[in-house]
């Protein structure tokens, strides 16, 4: 295992996140406000309770969950598109790496970005509600596996992403509107029953709800459930790129 | 000399049917520089990235240092260092950042002082800390450089280092060249600027249309291959050649002012002291003489003409 490589990788990526610092960190906190004080504030006041927690805390998983699944898959997405981009890639090609420890370097560092981000809307949600968190050391948990797992799903869509409209396609067609109906602003017990079958299908339902049990102790589906989707999900992911490397899948044509 | 790379029947065909490489052999013998000739097209880069690892090659073995690039990679990649033709750089970093990159992905241990040596053998160490977009592209040629040299490697491809060049830079790019061969480096470049062959290279390959035309020792190519030219300058025109000189096979100017005497280094006798001779005695006044060696662009264009 060429772990120098992976560190390289990382720190070269990591830097490009600092270069940006600024921009990397207001634009969460200011949306993050933005939805305390929409749904929150005006809203929420008009809500009693959701499952015993008041709903400006109800909603504090659910935004943690769409800045992070956004971010990761971004992040990754953009980190290995733009040497395929500029052209660096063939660096990365012609030096003795082999795709787990490219995978560990890009993944790593979209996970880290994306976890940095959710750390600071966690923080930023203290001074809007009451907060307490059940489970600290399982929502850091399912945190950090959220990021890791939607850094390798951007990280394929980066791969076969052929420009940056590519980039965008899928994140915005298929991320969001699922994070969106996942529960993030409520709880799927408040659907009618068809829809909360249908909701099922949706596998952001599973991580969620599993963040969200880590926090109040309450959750739709069982955490298991919710850990064993997490786990196939990324399994699913390694897989994929596994093959890419494997056949040279937009990569080496 | 033991052989560095060795290429055995190496093909590549594009998913279109394109064959870029039609069953290439080639031996690179360690510590030579070898310049790889071809017109565009003919499969100069697919040849280097295959080599490198970039492009799967459909059929055949490559080994570097013994290793074989497909089932020791590892091993055959930490020897190479590859200078692409494009300039493929990540704008936003620094040039010394994006030169330590390179040595860590190739997983050699930070050593801040050895990368630092390297930019200033290319002069950019007063570039060090500037962004990369902040470069001229003369500039960033040396960048690349210095990242394929960063893990120190044995063998360094440079793939059309020259293009777009300017003359000095291209001149300082041959010293390069020639310090990292005397430090031992087996260099292999593309070019299609016959002269940068003709200067640096210790042997030439001929590529057209994914085939090797031959490799040879650049001096015996030259000699082998090379007609010499004897022009003479006389002092008055002459309107015919004398007869006595019928046998020389002598090609006369329009102006009847120069005499031009074709012959083969390789054979001999050249004739040219009986020439001389006969020159004088038919009276001819020789202003002055010059011999001209063909180049290598002529043997080039040569061969590629044959295979068309």
């Amino acid at each position: 295992m060429n772990l120098t490589a992976v560190k390289s990788i990382y720190v070269f990526e990591m830097a490009r996140f600092f270069r940006t610092l600024t921009q990397s960190l207001i634009s969460p906190v200011l949306s993050t406000s933005l939805y305390f004080v929409v749904f929150g504030a005006a809203i929420g006041s008009r809500i009693q309770e959701v499952e015993g927690v008041s709903y400006g805390a109800f909603i504090v998983p659910g935004l943690i969950m769409l800045s992070v699944m956004t971010q990761a898959t971004s992040n990754a997405s953009f980190g290995i598109y733009f040497p395929k981009f500029i052209g660096t890639i063939y660096e990365l090609l012609s030096a003795p790496v082999n795709f787990l420890e490219i995978t560990m370097g890009y993944v790593g560092a979209a996970a880290t970005k994306a976890m940095f981000i959710g750390l600071i809307i966690l923080g930023t949600a203290y001074f809007f509600v009451d907060l307490q968190i059940a489970h600290p050391i399982a929502m850091l948990a399912f945190l950090t596996l959220t990021c890791i797992s939607f850094a390798l799903l951007g990280f394929i869509i980066g791969i076969w992403a052929g420009n940056f409209e590519q980039l965008q396609l899928i994140p915005l067609l298929v991320i969001t509107p699922l994070v969106f109906l996942g529960g993030s602003f409520y709880s799927i017990t408040m659907l009618p029953p068809v829809w909360q079958t249908i909701t099922l299908f949706n596998p952001v339902v599973y991580l969620i709800s599993g963040f969200r049990w880590a926090f109040f102790g309450t959750a739709d589906v069982g955490i298991g459930v919710s850990l064993a989707a997490i786990a196939l999900f990324t399994g699913i992911c390694l897989a994929v790129i596994w093959w890419i490397f494997r056949t040279g899948w937009r990569i080496r044509e | 000399m033991p052989s560095i790379v060795t290429v055995q029947n190496l093909r590549k065909a594009y998913a279109g049917g394109f064959e870029a490489l039609k069953g290439v052999s080639l031996d690179i013998e360690e510590g030579e520089i070898l310049a790889l000739l071809g017109p565009n097209g003919a499969g100069k880069t697919t040849l280097i990235s295959t080599i490198c690892g970039i492009t799967v090659p459909t059929s055949g073995s490559i080994t570097v240092g013994g290793h074989d690039t497909q089932t020791s990679f590892r091993a055959a990649r930490d020897l190479i260092g590859l200078v692409p033709q494009e300039i493929n750089l990540e704008p936003f970093e620094t040039v010394f950042n994006t030169v330590r990159f390179s040595r860590g992905l190739f997983g050699k241990p930070r050593n801040d002082a050895y990368v630092e040596d390297i930019l200033k053998q290319l002069s950019l160490d007063d570039k060090k800390d500037s962004k990369i977009m902040m470069l001229s592209g003369g500039m960033k040629r040396r960048v690349l450089i210095a990242k394929a040299l960063s893990h120190e490697p044995r063998v360094l491809f440079l793939d059309e280092p020259t293009a777009g060049v300017d003359v000095e830079l291209r001149k300082d790019m041959w010293e390069v060249v020639a310090r990292l061969k005397a430090s031992g480096v087996t260099i292999i470049l593309t070019t299609h600027y016959i002269e940068e062959a003709e200067a640096i290279a210790d042997r030439v390959g001929v590529i057209n249309k994914g085939e090797i035309l031959l490799v040879q020792d650049k001096a015996d190519l030259m000699a082998q291959m090379g007609q010499k030219q004897l022009q003479i300058a006389l002092s008055d025109p002459i309107s015919e050649i004398p007869n006595a000189l019928n046998s020389y096979a002598l090609e006369r100017s329009d102006d009847g002012l120069h005499l031009t005497y074709s012959y083969d280094t390789t054979g001999e006798r050249t004739g040219i002291t009986t020439l001389l001779n006969d020159l004088q005695a038919s009276g001819l006044q020789m202003k002055d003489i010059q011999t001209k060696q063909s180049s290598l662009e002529d043997i080039f264009v040569g061969l590629v003409k044959e295979q068309a």
